[in-house]
């Protein structure tokens, strides 16, 4: 139980005060309202849903009816506005303010996509119902699938995949399946570069590969020598973001898919970052086998607090012949879903989700995409990039960038410029939170000391990265003038203070239980 | 474009901030041969008008399950999705938020994580869930695999009257695993010898309730069969509204309880995107191998609650290789959807939806017994029964649909080349109304002869 400052509550404390400031009486402050937990407030006798009264007939359950006391409470209807609309205010948005995560894409959501995603045509049907009654929702399908093929220069594309990481495992569940199909059962190493994202190592793994890292050179990118030293019999592919985790286009990759491809290994492209070449650079041309295309952050399906997403993966013709099912075929004015392995033309690996897919980012993914048009795709890459190289132009004389010359759509910095300040990256994060944004991503990727990794996207105007840049630079030269307070007790404005993150994982408390349940605290 | 703030002197102010003449010059790095010369062979920017038209047009070509009688079930379901629902979660800040990795700034989205985790274990009665997956299919062969780590065994067995997404979900996701996936033969309105194949080197054992042709099982017996064995018993389920009226898979012995919460908040959307549930026994060697995210309750530095997301060495952004899946991504949103639906109902009125589910299954289960050739398989069912007709499915669902009824699944679409093509599998739900069953009695009526 918090205490105040006095070390006693000035009120009579409740078991839900937890989470509530002590110095008003309310346990509120103003707009940040405490709001305790539904199990606390909640009752498992109230509804805020008017039902028709059930006739009471016997039930056929086979006798297996739950008589026990369940425990879930019930919020009347003004009752569940307020909880969530409550909480809804203890969260950082996109639409409160630029969001630079790198590698995460935060771009504006465009509500016409929600609008269309809800139509009805869309939002309620079901994914069993006759062919001949969707006709609309597989020619969608199909039309996003053309335009993802037409953007990568690709000739197939898997639509089912539920996310980015998903998407992965597509394409190397592809490769896999080639390689067996080649009788190469000594193909399993696949090479990976220090600087991929964690779910590379952790998808080539589920494949039945092992990974091989491979260094960057002092440029950021993928060490030529290092790769090529690694090429031989057992390479089954490369994982290989482009442009690449540090925001630098892979100025090799050419040379890399010919020589993976002349030792008889595959190329998987992570698509995570194509929001910085999409309508100018076409993957399909640089020689890529898979890539998947993350919808929630390329074409602005909303991050939704962490999902849905959604990663189309698209192929070259060597994989082709093994995507899984389902996919839409059309033949003649009738589209066609194929479900099962026996009716694919190819070799499909398998399935790798029940129905076809996240549809409701199909239609907001098309949404977006048709608004923008060829002209709008090309113009919203050259914003990004060019938003991305104006924040690295007007920081790096305070901060430190990591590598030299211009970026793609994020800029990296390490943490030269906070060295001896007693400031860490994360303090310098939770700085950021004070003055109104949220942090850059941080400690990613790992090649870089302390890394800050920014991508501001083409949604930002240039007056708000110059309101951005002036504040990450007054940051900047406050830790180096010795304001570390203002950083290590960071932040001291949001609706909670640093969270205790060691706690949580030592003592792990995942859910909520009656006060009579729970095991006497330590203290 | 609308969607671009960026105005042409900007961009002139900005090159020359950067230093470079041009943004061409930005991207420099590209080999020559993979710069385009010019936009991609695809249409240009369009209005909002335009986006509506055409959008407008691709959805009059489908046939919405509100304006139909509706049975169609097998892995989604049609319910009723209160308004306050689609309102919470088009909120903002909870719609274009990420991953609450700053939980200072994200303990809207965390909270609602801890409430969710919390509504799970309680209505699949066991103890600690996580923060959702993808879906149920996922959800399920995430299960297995582990499982497989919790026992270090590499074979599971499979229900024959798990979905056969489900199954194939669970089989792709093994393939280059090396665990084995041995399944046995569906047996409608009935029991499978599942129980017959748990040896001593079997995993875990994997069976839907109610299964995919709304049969609803004792677990029990299961239960003990699988522990005999040091197996685990996985319990799946698609309709999580059974929940509120069949004892729950816990309470019955299942150890890791995976299904799909699609009923409540989420709506059907041709499939996705869902929301997969993922709870187990509290038990240190289960939550260690535990995959996706997961919330959990601390205090900030002035001692007051607040939530993170927390275990994440299990995780791939930490462990890389060694993680327990390659899961980044959870199904956030409709996590939220499914908590305000579930709080929206509360214990009483999801009692009181499940039973109304009952109850109209049952008049349709009656009602189409009565038909002549038409023969019901199940003995005990919540809201999905599975009828035999006398001649196959697939014909007849057509020529239902040709007259607006959209009256079910055949089992032909879910198991092809089985055997089942003259079995229908059909849902009813709160949403179905008297006149709904006399269209489909009427419909069937009329296309048997």
């Amino acid at each position: 139980m918090a205490m105040n400052t006095q070390g006693r509550p000035s009120r009579p404390l409740h078991d839900f005060d937890a989470g509530a400031y002590t110095d008003t009486f309310s346990g509120s402050r103003g707009l940040d309202q405490a709001e305790p937990l539904i199990f606390e407030r909640g009752r498992v006798d109230v509804t805020g849903v008017d039902l028709p009264q059930p006739s009471g007939a016997p039930l056929r359950i086979g006798g297996l009816e739950r008589t026990a006391e369940i425990g879930l409470p019930g919020l009347a209807e003004p009752e569940t506005m307020r909880h969530y609309v409550r909480l809804s205010r203890k969260n950082y948005a996109i639409d409160l303010g630029l969001y630079p995560l790198g590698s995460c894409t935060m771009k504006h959501n465009p509500r016409l996509n929600e609008k269309m995603a809800r139509l009805p045509g869309f939002g309620d049907i079901h994914p069993l119902q006759p062919q001949s009654t969707v006709q609309g929702a597989l020619e969608l399908i199909g039309e996003l699938a053309r335009w993802l093929m037409v953007l990568t220069n690709t000739p197939c594309v898997a639509m089912s995949p539920k996310a980015g990481a998903h998407g992965e495992l597509c394409g190397m569940m592809a490769i896999r399946a080639a390689l067996d199909a080649r009788g190469e059962t000594g193909r399993r190493r696949v090479l990976v570069p220090e600087s991929a994202h964690g779910t590379n190592p952790a998808t080539a793994v589920q494949c039945g590969f092992f990974c091989d890292e491979i260094p960057a050179d002092a440029t950021g990118r993928v060490d030529m020598e290092a790769f090529k030293a690694k090429l031989g019999p057992d390479v089954a592919a490369i994982m290989l973001t482009n442009p690449n985790t540090c925001g630098l286009f892979e100025r090799d990759i050419k040379e890399i898919a010919d020589l993976i491809h002349e030792a008889g290994g595959y190329f998987y492209c992570d698509g995570a970052n194509f929001n910085a070449i999409m309508g100018r650079v076409r993957p399909g041309d640089l020689g890529i086998d898979a890539m998947h295309i993350n919808l929630h952050k390329t074409f602005s399906t909303p991050h939704g607090g962490g999902g849905p997403g959604s990663g189309p993966t698209v192929f070259s013709q060597a994989l082709a012949p093994f995507v899984p099912v389902p996919y839409v075929v059309r033949e003649g004015e009738t589209w066609r879903l194929v479900e099962h392995e026996h009716e694919a033309e190819g070799q499909p690996f398998g399935r790798m989700v029940a129905f076809h897919g996240q549809m409701g980012m199909f239609t907001r993914a098309l949404s977006y995409m048709m608004s923008h048009g060829s002209d709008g795709l090309k113009q919203a890459a050259e914003d990004a990039v060019l938003n991305a190289n104006y924040v690295l132009a007007r920081l790096r004389h305070v901060m430190t960038a990591a590598f030299d010359g211009t970026c793609m759509h994020e800029a990296l910095f390490d943490d030269r410029f906070l060295k001896g300040t007693g400031v860490s990256t994360l303090d310098f994060a939770k700085a950021m939170i004070d003055e109104g944004y949220h942090p850059m991503t941080m400690y990613f990727p790992l090649v870089v000391h302390g890394a800050m990794l920014i991508e501001p996207t083409e949604t930002e105007s240039k007056a708000g990265l110059d309101r951005f840049c002036d504040t990450l630079e007054a940051l900047a030269l406050a830790a180096q003038g010795g304001e570390t307070e203002r950083f290590t007790s960071a932040p001291r404005h949001a609706p909670a203070k640093r969270l205790d993150e060691t706690r949580a994982a030592r003592n792990p408390v995942l859910r909520w239980s009656p006060p009579e349940d729970r095991p006497q605290a330590a203290e | 474009m609308r969607y671009l703030p960026l105005t042409p002197e900007d961009r002139k102010d900005m090159l020359a901030t950067i230093g470079a003449a041009s943004v061409d010059a930005l991207f420099d790095d590209v080999p020559e041969a993979a710069r385009l010369k010019g936009p991609v062979d695809l249409p240009r920017r369009a209005t909002e008008l335009e986006v509506e038209r055409a959008f407008t047009a691709m959805a009059g070509r489908n046939l919405s399950a509100s304006t139909a009688p509706f049975f169609v079930g097998a892995g989604a379901y049609k319910h009723h999705v209160p308004a306050t629902v689609d309102h919470l979660i088009q909120r903002s800040e909870f719609l274009t938020s990420y991953t609450p990795y700053q939980p200072e700034i994200s303990q809207g989205t965390l909270q609602t994580l801890f409430e969710f985790q919390t509504q799970v274990a309680l209505l699949t009665g066991t103890d600690v869930a996580n923060a959702s997956m993808y879906d149920g299919s996922t959800a399920c062969a995430e299960a297995v695999l582990m499982a497989c780590r919790i026992t270090k065994r590499q074979r599971a067995v499979l229900s024959g009257n798990l979905h056969p997404h489900y199954a194939e979900a669970t089989r792709t996701l093994a393939k280059y695993m090396d665990i084995e996936i041995e399944a046995a033969a569906p047996v409608p309105g009935g029991l499978d010898a599942v129980s017959d194949a748990i040896a001593d080197d079997v995993a875990c054992v994997v069976v839907q309730n109610p299964d995919v042709f709304g049969q609803v099982h004792d677990l029990r017996p299961l239960a003990e069969a699988a522990h005999a064995k040091g197996a685990l018993l996985i319990a799946v389920f698609t309709e999580v509204v059974s929940l509120g009226l069949i004892e729950s898979p816990g309470a019955m012995g299942a150890d890791i309880v995976v299904g799909e919460g699609q009923s409540l908040g989420v709506g059907l959307q041709f499939g996705g995107p869902y929301v997969g549930l993922f709870a187990c026994r509290n038990d240190r060697n289960f939550i260690r191998n535990l995959p996706g995210r997961i919330a959990g309750e601390t205090v900030d530095a002035d001692g007051r609650r607040g939530y993170v997301l927390t275990l994440s060495t299990r995780e791939q952004h930490i462990r890389r290789d060694k993680a327990t899946s390659n899961i980044c991504t959870n199904s956030g949103l409709m996590a939220l959807a499914f908590t305000i639906h579930m709080t929206l109902l509360g214990e009483a009125g999801l009692r009181t939806m499940a039973r109304l589910n009952h109850e109209r299954a049952c008049q349709m289960a009656d009602r189409l017994a009565a038909l002549p050739g038409v023969e019901v398989l199940n003995s005990a069912f919540f809201n999905e029964i599975t009828v035999r007709l006398p001649k196959p499915a697939a014909g007849v669902v057509e020529a239902l649909a040709d007259k607006g009824v959209l009256a079910g699944v055949p089992a032909s679409r879910l198991y092809p080349g089985k055997g089942l093509d003259d079995l229908l599998i059909l849902a009813a739900t709160e949403t179905n109304t008297d006149a709904d069953l006399d269209a489909l009695e009427a419909g069937l009526k009329e296309v048997l002869g």
